[in-house]
């Protein structure tokens, strides 16, 4: 495995596959007039094309748009206050995963609640804020509960484990989102133009290669699975492109080895048992109907929005872009705010506080001078 | 002797004393500088280096150290990249109620060890109880005072082409600290670099007196500090990423955690700046000791930028590094 690993990052083989792209993206120009336009829909995506100089190197030959895929980035204002309001309540342990403690909420974040004492744990596995109740039964545990068809199943593994043990004092605050629903939105509306897709490489693990049928289908824009290291994100590219230039809108699995056709059945059985598809509110795109999953009526003991309701003023309006730079509308550079009043240190938006943010990217890694 | 730390073992009386010989005067014997309510020290220089640092680590036992040897290590190194030679150390306890007493005597001896071993005779110490939950289980503070040799004097003025050398593979301390919590569901072997470097300085120095700068890249990790390097001297530095060397455990873990090996801290690994034509001179004797098997240069300054840390990516292209903001965060996806 750590073989085949170390070829998806080989220098030479990258190069030549660099060079392959600028062969074929020429081409594209000369058939088309215009450079190819490929949406990475996923956070790591985003990172690994500007943390491995990808997208600078092809600035001018493809153009490569951030898509909605962090999900830390597309969750609502209103979501993150009523949140960090959970967090107020006496004699409760709040666990999150790591980046949206840092977030940005109306007023305040988690991480400066978490300063004046209140008690909120960082963990990386759900399951581990069940552990936490069970250490904790005098106190409510509450495990913030965001992420796409990736982490959704292991939410799923949170609840049947707190609901075969019977664990009374421990609920999830859920707020998911699916990839299908916000591809079809952006494809229906056209504000942005994309000719095709690099697709997730993680959600597919879960979601499978057929579930993308529907892009080439109704669409007629082809989108290619692949990885995240150099290799394979430049193979994923060319093979788009070809597809493009070639006018035979496909998918394609270029992360053969991890994806299955079919998916992870197990994980979207355990995503069908406790879950069910709700409207969910976008962070500056609004309300989509059934864009994500909350948990089943039958567990609702385990959902956290019914045992203790919260009502968040709607956020203050401010120049953040995040809605924008998540339909890849601008990039992060065109935001007023960027490297400006919002930096990885002082964020405004959640573009520039999550590890996958297309704007913390940009600060990250495109920034030279 | 009871087997926890009580109040009692901080109030001055006797558990205090019990305490102070059973665990402290044992470990660090009583040298002729302690008699007395102050150290008295000989020092055979007027130029002194003095450096003070507090230990708050947790787990306090990991893999490859524990707090103790961190806190001897830690003062040791930061006297040591000045170009001074480490001779005495001061350490003060602040012990939580309830901490064990074997544990104690565990960490007090990896400290005993580690001085013994840097050739440093702690001097002087002090010990405080406080109530349970006041601290988490144990905080060290150490100062150390070393001497500077007149031709040792660092830093000295970074030119355009001198090469900037690491003494081995980096993260590695990071990694092994974040597994040891067992709170992320890392499983590696990988033990923490944690190593006095002043026998290493020592041979660098013996071998050149044309190294520009030295440091110990430990918290925000190897980035962080050549970032500080570039802002303080008004240089540029440009890093290569293929050469730098990086451990496939710290790797895997970067990528599953979305970390940057670069922001990682090292707690035995060294940084050096030397002109060009000493590179392969200091390159020599680094890897003849042990601490230094593994060095390799992994850039050199370069003309523009000034202020400014840049990472030569595998690819071709280059992009800035800057400080690490915050703390490094797992990522969700």
């Amino acid at each position: 495995m750590l073989e085949t690993l170390k070829q998806f990052s080989s220098p030479e083989l990258s190069k030549t596959l660099l060079d392959k792209i600028f062969d074929i993206a020429d081409r594209y120009k000369e058939k088309f007039g215009k450079e190819p336009a490929l949406m990475e829909v996923c956070g790591s995506h985003t990172v690994a094309v500007a943390k491995t100089g990808v997208k600078k190197l092809l600035a001018g030959k493809v153009k490569l748009i951030s898509g909605p895929g962090c999900p830390v980035c597309v969750t609502d204002q209103q979501s993150i206050d009523a949140m960090i309001e959970l967090a107020e309540g006496e004699n409760r342990i709040i666990c999150s995963f790591g980046d949206m403690i840092r977030v940005p909420g109306t007023n305040r974040t988690l991480m400066s609640a978490k300063t004046d004492g209140k008690d909120i744990r960082i963990v990386y596995a759900p399951v581990d804020a069940v552990k936490i109740a069970k250490e904790n039964p005098d106190k409510e545990v509450i495990f913030l509960g965001i992420g796409f068809e990736t982490t959704i199943p292991v939410l799923g593994v949170a609840l049947k484990v707190a609901h075969e043990e019977n664990v009374s004092n421990f609920s999830m605050w859920v707020t998911t989102k699916l990839v299908e629903p916000i591809l079809r939105k952006l494809l229906n509306e056209g504000e942005v133009h994309v000719d095709g897709f690099l697709l997730p490489g993680h959600v597919s693990i879960v979601l499978g290669k057929n579930q993308y049928h529907y892009l080439v289908d109704e669409y007629k824009v082809p989108g290619v699975i692949c990885g995240f290291e150099p290799v394979q994100l430049l193979n994923g590219i060319y093979q788009t492109i070809e597809l493009l230039l070639n006018e035979t809108p496909d998918i394609i699995n270029a992360h053969r080895h991890i994806v299955r056709d079919e998916g992870n059945l197990q994980a979207q059985q355990l995503m069908e048992k406790y879950f069910e598809p709700c409207a969910e509110a976008w962070r500056g795109i609004g309300i989509i109907e059934n864009s994500g999953l909350d948990i089943r009526e039958e567990y609702s003991h385990l959902n956290a929005k019914l045992r203790f309701p919260i009502k968040v003023n709607p956020p203050k309006k401010t120049k953040c872009r995040c809605g924008d730079v998540i339909r890849g509308m601008i990039k992060p550079e065109e935001c007023s705010l960027f490297a400006k009043a919002c930096t990885p240190t002082n964020p405004i938006g959640p573009c520039m506080v999550s590890g996958e943010g297309s704007c913390a990217a940009s600060y990250q890694f495109m920034r030279e001078e | 002797m009871s087997e926890k730390i009580s109040l009692a073992h901080g109030d001055g009386g006797e558990l205090a004393h019990q305490l102070i010989q059973e665990v402290f005067v044992s470990a660090f014997e009583h040298h002729e500088h302690a008699r007395l309510d102050a150290a008295l020290l000989h020092v055979p220089s007027n130029k002194l280096a003095i450096s003070t640092d507090s230990f708050v680590i947790k787990p306090v036992f990991f893999p490859g150290g524990n707090i103790g040897k961190l806190a001897i290590v830690g003062t040791v190194n930061d006297i040591a990249v000045s170009g001074a030679e480490p001779l005495y150390m001061t350490v003060g306890f602040i012990l939580e109620e309830g901490f064990l007493i074997k544990d104690l005597k565990e960490i007090v001896t990896a400290m005993a060890e580690e001085a013994k071993k840097a050739n440093v005779k702690i001097v002087a110490g002090d010990t405080k109880v406080v109530e349970r939950g006041s601290v988490d289980g144990i905080f060290i503070n150490t100062t150390g005072v070393g001497v500077i040799k007149e031709e040792n004097f660092l830093p000295r003025k970074i030119k355009e082409g001198d090469s900037v050398i690491i003494s081995g593979t980096i993260g590695d301390h990071g990694v092994a600290i974040l597994s040891a919590r067992g709170e992320l569901g890392l499983l590696t072997d990988l033990e923490s670099d944690c190593a006095c470097l002043n026998r290493l300085i020592d041979d660098i120095m013996s071998a050149s007196n044309k190294v520009k700068i030295m440091r110990d890249p430990t918290r925000g990790g190897v980035a962080t500090t050549l970032v500080e390097i570039c802002e303080d001297f008004k240089v540029a530095i440009e890093i290569r990423e293929d050469d730098l060397p990086i451990k496939p455990e710290v790797e895997g873990a970067c990528d599953l955690l979305g970390f940057e090996p670069l922001y990682l801290a090292n707690e035995g690994k060294l940084l050096v700046i030397v002109a060009k034509e000493d590179e392969a001179k200091v390159l020599e004797v680094m890897k003849k000791h042990e601490l230094g098997i593994d060095a390799t240069s992994i850039g050199h300054v370069v003309e523009q930028g000034e202020g400014k840390l840049f990472l030569k990516m595998t690819l071709g292209s280059r992009r800035r590094l800057n400080r690490l903001s915050g703390i490094q965060l797992p990522r969700i996806c």
